[in-house]
């Protein structure tokens, strides 16, 4: 039998065995703690634990599993709240109470539900990994599609009949062509740290409506595609994941709380289920799942749970859903890899993190993607990571490192968050990569006319850049009456289009057309009033009729599903420019 | 009786290294006698084989490598409690220091605590008033909230966490009990004696759980301070069902004694040579804050730190700002203004404000009027900023406007007296006043209904 030679922290060595593979799951103790081993040498194996060491002492027990740390993926897995590795809260409260205590062993999934299963194959049928075989109404929203294991093939020698199942009932028996029987349940285990096997990759030509103007018309991210939210405490990161975790069009969301606050985690639970998804009518946590390492629970959990959250979203992908991850924060994740990675004194690199973080970061990103997958239903995963740098600089290791492999940036400003503009999305340090993938879809879909409207507002805010360059200098008086227009434009742009009301009614979600024609109206406004300038008026004028400020507001005075009131404010532009041009 | 190893293999800063020892568990507790009798405790903080390395809390100073009898206690740091404790003063090891002998425990727990389920904590809702208009109207304190005061030296950030507790009314309603558990590490003992003084005139003495380490005791023990404060709280208010603030200065003396440790314990260090793991180690305390499902009770957190050079991006509030929820950012420019409160209203926030103002708690009014205070005050900043370029007569009248509102919001709105109690109602309509000291078109973040309402510069003209 194995045993404990040394706990420094989470990390335990087990001396002079050949008994464990890398990365397979043991139980440590008495107490059977869950650690992963991550070392091996002639002389010494080293593991680390995922839950606290405390008491540990060498002489325990150390006992292997036989395989890679894994998720069991069922039916089951929406509506719920898992920790890091794949085990439920809401089961280990009801062992330990309101602190959790070490070694709670409880099964991922619930073993005693029982679900409607459809037997979607009969006896005879070729199948090969990434097949269907049964369904079942998982929640309200989302069908359950049990898939055959991605390295099992063979045929179909016996089926179940329909009807109520659990998850580790035999519902179809393969035999493959080695003449072995395999029993197919509802679920199976996949390792978290691979990713899961697919046809092919698919072109990116979808966006993620997400319903955030800024995101959608500026700073779109597409279906398949990976987006960073960098910024310091107080910007409003967790509230923009938030945001885009209840309005954005995926059928999954997968919410990664990592290393992350715990009230948090609870609010997203309780808004969650009070909210209605209001594409379904439903619960939005009908299409949730929730990982939850907070601050405070065990850092070796922190890394595994990026990689949990990833292959449940990808065994969903894998049914044909398009998934959209949330995690909060991959900088949390990567410090854990840097704890941990100092319990082993490695070599550090830049600022004490190991030199093989820009590796980890860029596999968890390329887990990302459009695909088609082994049966041939298509899904992507989205992948939107928050970032939390260190003093806020943007020039920190994991900042700079994730930056080099997504393709959608959305800075968070310090400045705007002062001046309660949200989302603090900074328009000038901000990019994405995707216009190009998506001008098809726009095209086609909203308006021929759209990405045009959204340069024009791009150099609207250019120029104001430029602009606010001389004004810090000389203040604003001095401008010529078109470039004080300008700022004027701009002003709109920034408070009637750019700032979002999170918590009003209609402006909490915006579609899309909506957001086109909020765009045309501040463009008409810009093209009439630059020819009341031209004609001599000062812009002071305009700004007494106040048409600014009611253009600001359309936001909230025309309601989503009122598109004809733009066509009044149109005309009410009209009137008023014309008025001032008469009594001039 | 449990074995007693007699000497040390080797003594390095806090901690020592004994080898031949068996059956030792991490994180367990020992305790050092030495030749003359004198007790001090340990703890494991690294176990290898037969080789068990302690963190000495009362430092190492006297050992020798023969002179001690070293015994395990088989259990991990364990704290005695008892409702008794209200009205006790510990020292930092959570040993009572006030000749009023021994705690008589109901039941001893755990000091590291465990991870709260995110499943069964309640989120908070239940806004506290404190009578300082500043930090209700803009950046409201929830009950089971970690609001962190973030200060420099010398500012005034003792006389306000006072003010918090003389006039927060916790458990207004509810007719519950509320106590205060104040944890000092490192401070010096006249800030210590203050805060006694403070507790004693504002007759809130018997409610008052204190752990004093202060400056010139063993830094090791720091490390235990707010963990052993931390469990006091968590007993009083999820066993005894009452509503606990939790007052912790100085965090930065307290992250330097983790830097201290790991330092001879010979870790990599990372940013300032603090330790990589500080986050989580903050975190372990910090999240020690909430309100669990089907108790009455709630530990809400005040953590004082203050920034080395006022630097805000230093590691210490850097790190505090990721965890906690908000920050009251205390300001040296304020300060020397004689604003007090000095807080610096931009980048201060409470994260937990939004549920908790509103109808049903503060006023319907409040989130538009904070929200208005918080842009109009921004654009202060930048006409300050143009004024120092371009100076204050060249710039135009809604500049000049802003100007004028940002001296009158410091004067009226941010400064009060210590002792000055304000409702919220007095808060939000001085709020409405000063905001009417501009014109009605930059007000662009409130609800137009209301604007009409409560726009009224005739009042705007009382302040001078």
């Amino acid at each position: 039998m194995n045993t404990i030679f040394s706990v420094n922290g989470p990390v335990v060595k087990v001396r002079e065995t050949k008994d464990f593979s890398m990365l397979e799951m043991v139980y440590v103790g008495t107490k059977r703690l869950i650690g992963e081993v991550i070392g091996i040498t002639s002389e010494e194996t080293t593991i680390q634990v995922y839950e606290s060491t405390t008491g540990l002492r060498p002489g325990e027990p150390v006992e292997g599993s036989g395989m890679p740390m894994s998720a069991t993926l069922g039916p089951g897995i929406l509506s719920n709240i898992f920790d890091g590795i794949e085990r439920p809260l809401k089961q280990i409260e009801a062992l330990s109470g309101a602190f959790i205590s070490e070694g709670a062993n409880v099964s991922a999934l619930d073993t005693y539900k029982k679900y409607d299963v459809t037997i979607t194959v009969s006896e005879g049928d070729q199948l090969s990994g990434g097949d269907i075989y049964a369904t079942c109404p998982e929640t309200p929203v989302i069908e359950h599609r049990c898939m055959v294991p991605p390295n099992l093939s063979g045929k179909v020698i016996w089926t179940a009949e329909n009807g109520q199942y659990s998850v580790n009932d035999n519902v179809v028996k393969i035999k493959s062509d080695n003449g072995e029987v395999h029993e197919l349940t509802l679920c199976q285990k996949w390792p978290i740290k691979k990713s899961r096997p697919f046809k092919e990759r698919l072109p990116i030509s979808k966006p993620l409506i997400t319903g955030q103007r800024i995101i959608d018309t500026i700073l779109p991210i597409a279906k398949g595609g990976t987006a960073a939210v960098p910024g310091g405490f107080g910007t409003g990161k967790t509230m923009t994941q938030h945001q885009l975790a209840k309005w954005c069009d995926a059928d999954i969301i997968v919410y990664i709380g990592c290393g992350e606050r715990g009230n948090e985690m609870t609010q997203v639970l309780e808004e969650f289920s009070e909210l209605v998804d209001p594409r379904t009518g439903k619960a939005l946590t009908d299409r949730t799942v929730l990982i939850a390492n907070t601050s405070n629970m065990p850092v070796a959990a922190r890394e595994a749970s990026i990689y949990t959250g990833i292959t449940l979203a990808e065994y969903y992908r894998d049914m044909g859903y398009h998934i959209a991850i949330m995690a909060d924060s991959t900088s949390r994740w990567a410090e854990a890899l840097r704890e941990i990675s100092g319990r082993l004194e490695e070599m550090p690199a830049e600022e004490g993190f190991p030199a093989y973080l820009p590796s980890r970061i860029s596999e968890f990103y390329e887990r990302a993607g459009y695909v088609q997958s082994l049966n041939g239903a298509e899904g992507s995963v989205t992948i939107i990571g928050a970032v939390s740098p260190q003093g806020s600089d943007f020039s920190e290791p994991v900042t700079q490192n994730t930056k080099r492999f997504v393709r959608c940036f959305w800075a968070l400003d310090k400045s705007l968050a002062y001046a309660r503009h949200y989302p603090a999305i900074n328009w000038n340090d901000s990019y994405s990569e995707y216009i190009d993938d998506l001008t098809n879809y726009y095209d086609e879909n909203v308006s021929i006319d759209f990405l045009k409207y959204r340069q024009s507002i791009s150099n609207i805010l250019l120029e104001e850049n430029k602009l606010m360059e001389i004004v810090k200098l000389i203040g604003s008086d001095v401008l010529p009456e078109d470039q004080k227009l300008v700022i004027e434009i701009a002003r709109v742009v920034r408070v009637g289009f750019l700032q979002q009301n999170a918590y009003h009614k209609d402006d909490t979600y915006v579609p899309l057309d909506k957001q086109f024609r909020m765009m045309e109206i501040i463009l008409t406004l810009y093209d009439k009033c630059k020819k009341v300038v031209a004609s001599g008026i000062p812009v002071s004028a305009i700004t007494e009729t106040g048409i600014f400020e009611k253009v600001i507001k359309m936001k909230y005075d025309i309601p989503n599903d009122k598109p004809e009131m733009f066509n009044m404010l149109t005309v009410e532009i009209g009137q008023q420019l014309k008025k001032i041009t008469a009594d001039a | 009786m449990s074995l007693q190893y007699i000497g040390l293999s080797e003594i390095n800063g806090p901690l020592v290294v004994l080898d031949n020892v068996e059956g030792v568990s991490y994180d367990e507790v020992t305790e050092i006698r030495l030749d003359d009798s004198t007790k001090r405790i340990g703890r494991v903080v690294e176990i290898s084989g037969r080789k068990a390395v302690l963190q000495v809390f009362e430092g190492t100073n006297g050992l020798s490598l023969k002179n001690t009898k070293t015994r395990f206690m088989g259990k991990p740091m364990e704290m005695p409690l008892s409702p008794e404790i209200l009205g006790r003063i510990f020292n930092g090891a959570g040993r009572p220091i006030d000749g009023l002998g021994e705690i008589f425990a109901e039941k001893t727990a755990d000091i590291n605590g465990k991870p709260l389920n995110p499943v069964s904590r309640a989120y908070p809702r239940n806004y506290i008033h404190t009578g300082i208009s500043s930090i209700d109207a803009l950046m409201t304190l929830i009950r089971g909230q970690k609001l962190p005061i973030f200060s420099g030296s010398g500012l005034s950030h003792n006389k306000l966490a006072v003010q918090i507790v003389r006039q927060a009314k916790i458990a207004e309603n509810s007719g519950q009990d509320f106590a205060v558990v104040f944890a000092a590490m490192g401070v010096k003992n006249d800030v210590a004696d203050y805060f006694r003084r403070s507790f004693e005139e504002s007759g809130v003495l018997q409610k008052v759980v204190m752990f004093l380490n202060l400056s010139n005791d063993p830094i090791i023990e720091r490390i235990l301070t707010p963990r052993c404060a931390l469990t006091a709280a968590e007993y009083l208010a999820f066993e005894k069902n009452m509503h606990i603030l939790v007052i912790l200065t100085d965090m930065t003396s307290y992250a330097e004694a983790v830097r201290e440790f790991s330092s001879s314990k010979g870790e990599i260090p990372g940013r300032k040579g603090f330790p990589g793991y500080l986050y989580s180690d903050l975190a372990s305390l910090y999240e020690r804050a909430g309100i669990i499902k089907g108790s009455e009770g709630s530990v809400t957190q005040i953590p004082i730190l203050t920034m080395p050079n006022d630097d805000i991006t230093h590691p210490v509030p850097d790190l505090t700002g990721y965890i906690t929820e908000g920050q009251i950012v205390l300001d040296r420019g304020l300060d020397q203004t004689g604003v007090y409160p000095p807080i610096s209203v931009l980048p201060s926030l409470s994260r937990l404000m939004k549920d908790g103002i509103g109808e049903g708690y503060t006023r319907s009014d409040h989130a538009d009027v904070s929200n208005q205070l918080f842009a109009c005050y921004a654009k202060v900043m930048d006409a300050r900023a143009l004024a120092s370029v371009i100076g204050e007569d060249e710039l135009s009248e809604l500049d000049k406007s802003y100007m004028n509102f940002g001296k009158m919001f410091e004067k009226y709105f941010i400064t009060q007296r210590p002792d000055e109690n304000r409702s919220i109602d007095e808060t939000l309509d001085l709020g409405w006043k000063l905001l009417s000291l501009l014109p009605k078109a930059a007000l662009d973040r409130v609800n137009e209904k209301l604007l009409e309402e409560k726009y009224d510069p005739h009042a705007a003209e009382l302040f001078e």
